[in-house]
């Protein structure tokens, strides 16, 4: 009976307005619930967790504060109102596209993540590259014998890759260069593409090598399997049956068929690497949103973790929708759903 | 250095020429700046911070990074010499009156303000009513606690007229958080576009990056060594390492003596630098569990200062009495055991009515500066000796300034900031109606007699022996157990001149520095 009840309940809120008609509609409308829900955890962890922007930003010295310099802060900061309406205000600035200032730089939340973000989507794009690269051909060469010196060699790889902490590698690899060549680009003011492109790569490369190390495991694992997977598929004997073979058979009929969920777990790498890039930011100060949420929650900066999070998060909506719109691209198989 | 290496553009591409990529640009930067020695004029002098910058409005400025970065834009009343000691600066060391109640300042002549307007006494009026004026809540409102009006009989003169003498008012006027500031600027204005008559100006912010300062050529006291200097912001502290020695950041102050020592190559020198603060093992006489004085000297007994610092701080800091303050010294060996004595430990932990020793809390912070933890678990094995169970809370440092202020805690790890002035160190904590003294949890009525006393004179000589005596009473109290005061690692480039080495670790003259 619950069962009959709550799948009546689905089908009923999916017949609600052309929301459930639409396939586009309904991702649409699950990406908005999904960002309120990630906005109000957002809300929340960061009022449950100790302290305040008082605090974080007077430290001990808060103590000093009489009566009538709390109140003047707390309005400063608005957290002198109930947090119902902290919330949907916030929100009513996000709808109509304030993001909210910083109390620290007092600039806008909205330009500091236009600056930010293109740093952090360049360096995703550099890592997943560099994953990429890795990745599939070191799958591939797995794949090729299974089993034997070279897959064991690279599975090892892989697994020590995959086992240490990006931030260790990411000390490893900058203390070596420093000390043996001297060559440390991240310690000069970062430049973006557009002010200075040479020297722009020069320290988006070692984070992006770190970062492509970090997620080049799992596309090597997944090339590796779905490689193995699809050359014992029906359609591959059929075509091996048919006499094609060599460089047409492992490329057209193996690999293109292989890719497809090589490229959803890039898709799904890249989603995490847009929020996730934050040791890699923190260790080569490089200014993108990683770092933008790190500093703003050291500071209790509420709207810039607020506003930065949920950018972070329709981002991820966003990469994974054309991820799926890809995968249809590639698999005319799954177009007919 | 820092003339910006600039490097051709180049399309480079990625992916599966990564690795030679690096080679190849490690290659071209290899052959970086040489360096010749005679200091430059147009230089470019960048000092490294690990945060951005909290506060841009002097009076609200507490955090390192805010008053590093605000003392070269804006000047205070007065200056500290080497030592700490207020020195003229916007004016001369003031006249007081006999009473001890009337301080007149006479302010110098021709001091502008960034944006050309010239500095004179209803500035500096306008300024200290508005850290007066609740509103604005300034951090530095309690040092003008006792000014009952301020005066301007003419342009060059300013006249603050006391409730009662305090002589420790005229240290609160060195603080960079008491700095003048335009009387018709607007503090919203100030927070983006700080206007000051400091020895730099600003010019830049990219928020979490850099902040950038050019060259007041019409400072008061001479002209600043370097054109520009830039503050990075490098949160993580290997990468500052880094930067040194590859000479892309100039100067960067460190607390840990490990990190100080792998920044320290051919290219750049440490120099050791005392602090007025120390680290304080903070027993809360209030707390059930600390209420008989024998337990609190029991604990005092059983800590070795010496090995705190050997195996917490790697040996960098000297043993303390409570006052750090160079003219007011405390004997750091005058306190019930000036060395490790479990015996007594034990005698005292008998009188106390627990030969068995007892369970303590220890708060100790993971963020606030890098020994903390190490601190803690140092004396808790040291306590563990005389059967003192210490349990280790170890917090992130918002719970812990959370926990701090509302006293909730039995002792705790911290590192306060001292001061110049002994009364503005301890009237705080140890009077009763100081604004910390639930947090220290200790008072007496000899006490607040003697913090009293201490303010009623300004001769020097005459306030040494009072602050000897609230020294001693609070070790043979055992109110706290006073550990070390730290040391501080100046790294700089070699190419740095005219870094002045000061006990306050403050950088309020960097712009004596020039770069090579």
């Amino acid at each position: 009976m619950e069962g009959v009840g709550l799948l009546s309940t689905t089908s009923t809120l999916a017949r609600v307005g052309a929301v459930g008609r639409h396939p586009g509609a309904r991702r649409a409308g699950e990406a908005v619930v999904t960002l309120l829900g990630v906005s109000l955890f957002t809300f929340v962890l960061l009022r449950v967790v100790p302290g305040d922007q008082i605090s974080a930003a007077y430290g001990t010295a808060a103590g000093d504060l009489s009566p009538a310099q709390l109140r003047a802060l707390e309005s400063y900061y608005g957290i002198n109102e109930p947090l119902v309406s902290q919330y949907l205000g916030w929100l009513g600035g996000v709808l109509t596209g304030n993001l909210g200032v910083s109390t620290t730089s007092h600039l806008s939340v909205l330009s500091m993540t236009a600056q930010a973000l293109p740093i952090t989507i360049e360096l995703a794009v550099l890592a997943i590259v560099i994953g990429v690269v890795l990745g599939v051909p070191g799958g591939m060469l797995a794949a090729s014998r299974p089993g034997r010196a070279r897959d064991q060699v690279s599975q090892l790889t892989s697994l020590v890759a995959l086992s240490v902490p990006s931030f260790l590698l990411a000390a490893a690899v900058s203390s070596w260069l420093v000390d043996t060549i001297g060559w440390y680009p991240n310690g000069e003011g970062f430049r973006t593409l557009g002010e200075d492109l040479g020297l722009n790569l020069q320290q988006m490369l070692l984070p992006a090598l770190v970062l492509g190390i970090s997620i080049a495991p799992p596309i090597l694992q997944t090339t590796r399997a779905a490689i193995l997977t699809v050359r014992s598929e029906d359609y591959i004997r059929t075509a091996r049956a048919k006499g094609v073979a060599g460089r047409r058979l492992q490329v057209r009929h193996i690999l293109r068929n292989a890719l497809i969920p090589v490229l959803t777990m890039s898709g799904l790498q890249f989603g995490f690497l847009l929020g996730g890039a934050l040791v890699a930011e923190q260790i080569f100060a490089i200014p993108g949103i990683g770092r933008q949420v790190l500093l703003g929650l050291e500071q209790k900066e509420y709207a810039v973790v607020q506003s930065t999070v949920l950018v972070i998060a329709a981002m991820f909506v966003l990469v994974n929708l054309l991820t799926d719109v890809l995968y249809r691209l590639v698999d005319p198989r799954v177009r007919v759903e | 250095m820092s003339a910006q290496r600039r490097h051709g553009q180049r399309t480079i591409a990625t992916g599966a020429t990564a690795v030679a990529v690096t080679l190849l640009a490690a290659g071209l930067a290899g052959c970086g700046s040489g360096g010749g020695s005679a200091a430059d004029p147009n230089g470019t002098l960048v000092f490294g911070i690990s945060a951005d910058p909290a506060q841009m409005v002097p009076w609200t400025a507490t955090s390192t990074q805010s008053i590093q970065v605000l003392s070269q834009i804006y000047s205070p009343l007065l200056n500290t010499d080497a030592e700490g000691v207020p020195e003229a600066g916007l004016a001369e060391l003031p006249k007081i009156s006999d009473d001890g109640r009337t301080y007149t300042f006479t302010l110098r002549d021709g001091v502008t303000f960034s944006d050309g307007s010239a500095l004179d006494s209803a500035d500096v009026k306008s300024t200290y009513e508005r850290i007066m004026d609740p509103a604005s809540s300034a951090s530095s409102a309690s040092y003008f606690a006792s000014v009952a009006e301020i005066k301007t009989p003419d342009p060059q003169t300013v006249e603050v007229i006391l409730k009662q003498p305090d002589a420790s008012f005229d240290s609160g006027l060195t603080a960079v958080n008491t700095a003048i500031v335009p009387s018709d600027a607007d503090p919203k204005a100030l927070e983006t576009e700080p206007i000051g008559s400091g020895p730099y100006q600003f010019k830049s912010r990219t928020p979490n990056e850099s902040i950038t300062l050019t060259r007041n050529a019409d400072y008061y006291a001479g002209k600043p060594g370097s054109a520009k200097v830039e503050f990075r912001v490098i949160p993580d502290e290997q990468s500052m390492v880094s930067s040194l020695k590859t000479g892309s950041v100039d100067v960067a102050i460190f607390d840990n003596p490990v990190t100080a020592k792998s920044a320290t190559s051919g290219k750049t020198e440490s120099t050791t630098v005392d602090s007025l603060s120390y680290h304080v093992l903070q027993l809360r006489a209030t707390s059930p569990t600390l209420k008989d004085r024998n337990a609190r000297l029991a604990i005092q007994c059983a800590v070795s200062r010496e090995d705190v610092i050997d195996s917490a701080a790697l040996g960098s800091g000297k043993p303390t009495g409570p006052i750090t303050s160079p003219e007011f010294r405390s004997d750091a060996d005058a306190q019930p055991c000036p060395e490790q004595d479990l015996a007594k430990a034990k005698d005292y932990l008998a009188k106390a009515g627990k030969p068995d020793g007892f369970e303590l809390n220890l708060m100790t912070s993971q963020g606030l500066y890098s020994t903390a933890v190490d601190e803690a678990q140092n004396i808790q094995a040291q306590l563990g000796k005389v059967g003192i169970k210490v349990k280790v809370e170890a917090l992130d440092s918002n719970a812990y300034v959370e926990r701090w202020l509302a006293s909730d805690f039995d002792a705790a790890i911290a590192m306060n900031g001292g001061s110049s002035d002994p009364n503005t160190m301890y009237g705080r904590y140890f009077t009763k109606a100081g604004s910390f003294n639930k947090v220290a949890g200790y008072s007496s009525p000899e006490l607040d007699k003697l913090f009293a006393d201490g303010i009623a004179t300004t001769d020097v000589a005459a306030r040494k022996p009072i602050y000897q005596e609230i020294s001693q009473q609070l070790v043979d109290q055992a109110a706290w157990v006073w550990l070390f005061t730290p040391e501080l690692y100046v790294v700089a480039d070699k190419g740095v001149e005219g870094l002045e080495k000061r006990t306050d670790a403050s950088i309020s003259t960097l712009w004596k520095a020039s770069v090579s």
